[in-house]
């Protein structure tokens, strides 16, 4: 059997799968967190939440109602993106003048109360989701056996991030965001309606959170925590990366996702907090980020 | 005049910032297709009249008629679907998009703007320029640029405010000559300056605005004769 650096290739190659994975779910959370953060000015900690009930909306969705997969691919992101134009309306609209820190006190509380509700109904053991029958299986490379559901979520969340990219960079939608998060009273003055922006903003922010849940949800089991456990290195990811930059949410995401996955191979003690080691040595270098500008 | 040409009509608007009461009072009218100049002192008042009219300042009161309907308590994304473009002092060119994206930016109101083809050829620069960071542009540039980007709306109303500030005498002339061309397809245009060689040629009427009101009205043909006016406020 061929290494690498002393490594066999396999654990390499398995590890480097299971980091891009991993990394996938960074950038389709992180981005989300940029977007949100370039319009609303709020730093939202509601999101592992979202995440976590984008998860059960497909576990829900499967025990009562019987409605598979692909459905709650649709369904799931679709409600979890209602939910939050419901918070956005009915809460976070009233705190965009005052500082961060209301923003971030009040989602994060949220992420409490939804946690705690599911956990009460759920319990915190996790609920198991079966992959679909299209999904279930390998792929076999010769050098490695790659799991058809990995190899899926990577290919999904990579066409999620370049298509948020693309509409926000090329199309004249994009524009008028651009524009908004820039500077959105002069935008307003010129007969764009920012508001309803803003709070459709929020509503795919959410969307795309729930949207990575019912990604995860076949790949870990469905749990009241399972947003939580992901969030922290979220933001660390998004703080690498630069607040509100969208490339940089999605290429931070994908190369820490594999920077932590190799981690597990050359040094596994390390691996849990590699993140948070570049974090630190990149708000030395560039405070703003990899990607952020400086204000 | 009638009130049938009647476009835009300020009445006894008060503004706020906060807690500062910048405009007490302001009244004055512009008729279709006129071109009126807001001449002043820095802190006079005069670019928070153009921010009231759009509802980009605090709490307004009084009243503000555009075309025949009250905007006081619109929001301002109403108020410029109405027809107003607004070029503000600052310039407000967006570094996030491109020239021509900032020259897209702002959606068509009404039929009868300018198309993007007369725009370029009104500013042959932004054309050369119209791949490049928008704040990349020169001032110049930008000054036209953020005059050209609310041509194509079919907004007829200008807001312009102090579009000759700090640029080149050629390119001062240039815009001289576009509000020129504006004025002869009916635009109706307000123009707030501090510069008042480049106002009174242009300008149907003036009005003096002094403490957040109306000091004076000066048209354009009572230049000689209310000289001493403009010389108490402006100093010229």
């Amino acid at each position: 059997m061929s290494e690498i650096f002393g490594i066999p290739i396999q654990a390499f190659m398995g590890q480097l799968m299971l980091g891009l994975v991993n990394g996938s779910f960074y950038a389709m959370l992180s981005l989300g967190l940029a977007v949100i953060f370039g319009m609303l000015n709020i730093i939202n900690f509601t999101h592992g939440a979202l995440y976590m009930v984008g998860a059960f909306g497909a576990w829900l969705g499967l025990t009562y109602l019987e409605l598979g997969y692909w459905q709650a691919l649709l369904l799931s992101p679709i409600c979890v993106g209602i939910f939050g134009i419901v918070i956005e309306r009915s809460m976070l609209q009233w705190l965009y003048k005052l500082d961060h820190l209301y923003g971030l006190l009040l989602t994060f509380g949220l992420a409490l109360v939804l946690e705690g509700l599911f956990t009460n109904i759920f319990g915190v053991s996790g609920q198991p989701y079966s992959i679909p029958d299209e999904l279930s299986g390998a792929f076999n490379l010769g050098f490695m056996f790659l799991p058809k559901y990995r190899a899926w979520v990577i290919v999904a969340s990579l066409v999620v991030c370049f298509v948020t990219w693309f509409v926000i960079e090329k199309t004249q939608l994009g524009a008028y965001l651009r524009a908004a998060t820039e500077n959105p009273k002069l935008t307003q003055a010129f007969g764009i309606n920012v508001p309803l922006m803003v709070m459709l903003t929020y509503g795919f922010g959410a969307a795309l959170a729930g949207f990575a849940g019912v990604l995860a949800a076949p790949a870990i089991q469905v749990s009241p925590l399972m947003g939580s456990n992901l969030i922290i290195v979220v933001f660390a990811v998004v703080v690498i990366g630069g607040m509100g930059s969208i490339l940089g949410s999605i290429l931070t995401g994908i190369g820490l996702g594999v920077i932590e996955g190799l981690t597990k191979v050359f040094y596994a003690e390390a691996s849990s907090t590699v993140v948070f080691i570049i974090m630190a040595i990149v708000l030395m270098i560039r405070p703003a980020g990899l990607f952020g500008k400086e204000k | 005049m009638t009130s049938a040409t009647e476009y835009l009509r300020v009445s006894d608007l008060h503004a706020f910032y906060g807690e500062s009461h910048v405009l007490h009072g302001m009244d004055f009218t512009v008729n279709r297709g006129e071109c009126i100049s807001l001449l002043g002192r820095n802190g006079a008042g005069r670019t928070t009249t153009l921010r009231a009219i759009l509802g980009l300042t605090g709490r307004r009161t009084g009243s503000i008629m555009l075309n025949g309907r009250e905007v006081i308590n619109m929001a301002s994304h109403r108020i410029a679907q109405l027809g107003v473009g607004y070029c503000p002092e600052e310039r407000g060119i967006y570094s996030s998009l491109s020239c021509e994206e900032n020259l897209l930016l702002p959606p068509q109101v009404a039929s009868g703007g300018l198309s993007l083809d007369e725009i370029y050829a009104m500013f042959p620069n932004l054309w050369e320029r119209r791949n490049s960071q928008g704040t990349r542009l020169s001032g110049g540039e930008q000054q036209m640029l953020a005059m050209a980007r609310i041509l194509r709306t079919g907004a007829r109303l200008l807001l312009l405010d102090e579009i000759s500030e700090g640029l080149a005498p050629v390119i001062v002339q240039k815009l001289g000559e576009v509000i020129r061309k504006l004025k002869e397809r009916d635009y109706t245009i307000v123009l707030v300056e501090q510069n008042f060689r480049f106002a009174a040629p242009l300008a149907d009427r003036m009005y003096i605005v002094e403490h957040g009101q109306i000091a004076a009205e000066v048209a354009q043909g009572e230049l000689a004769t209310k000289q001493h006016l403009l010389q108490e406020y402006l100093g010229v």
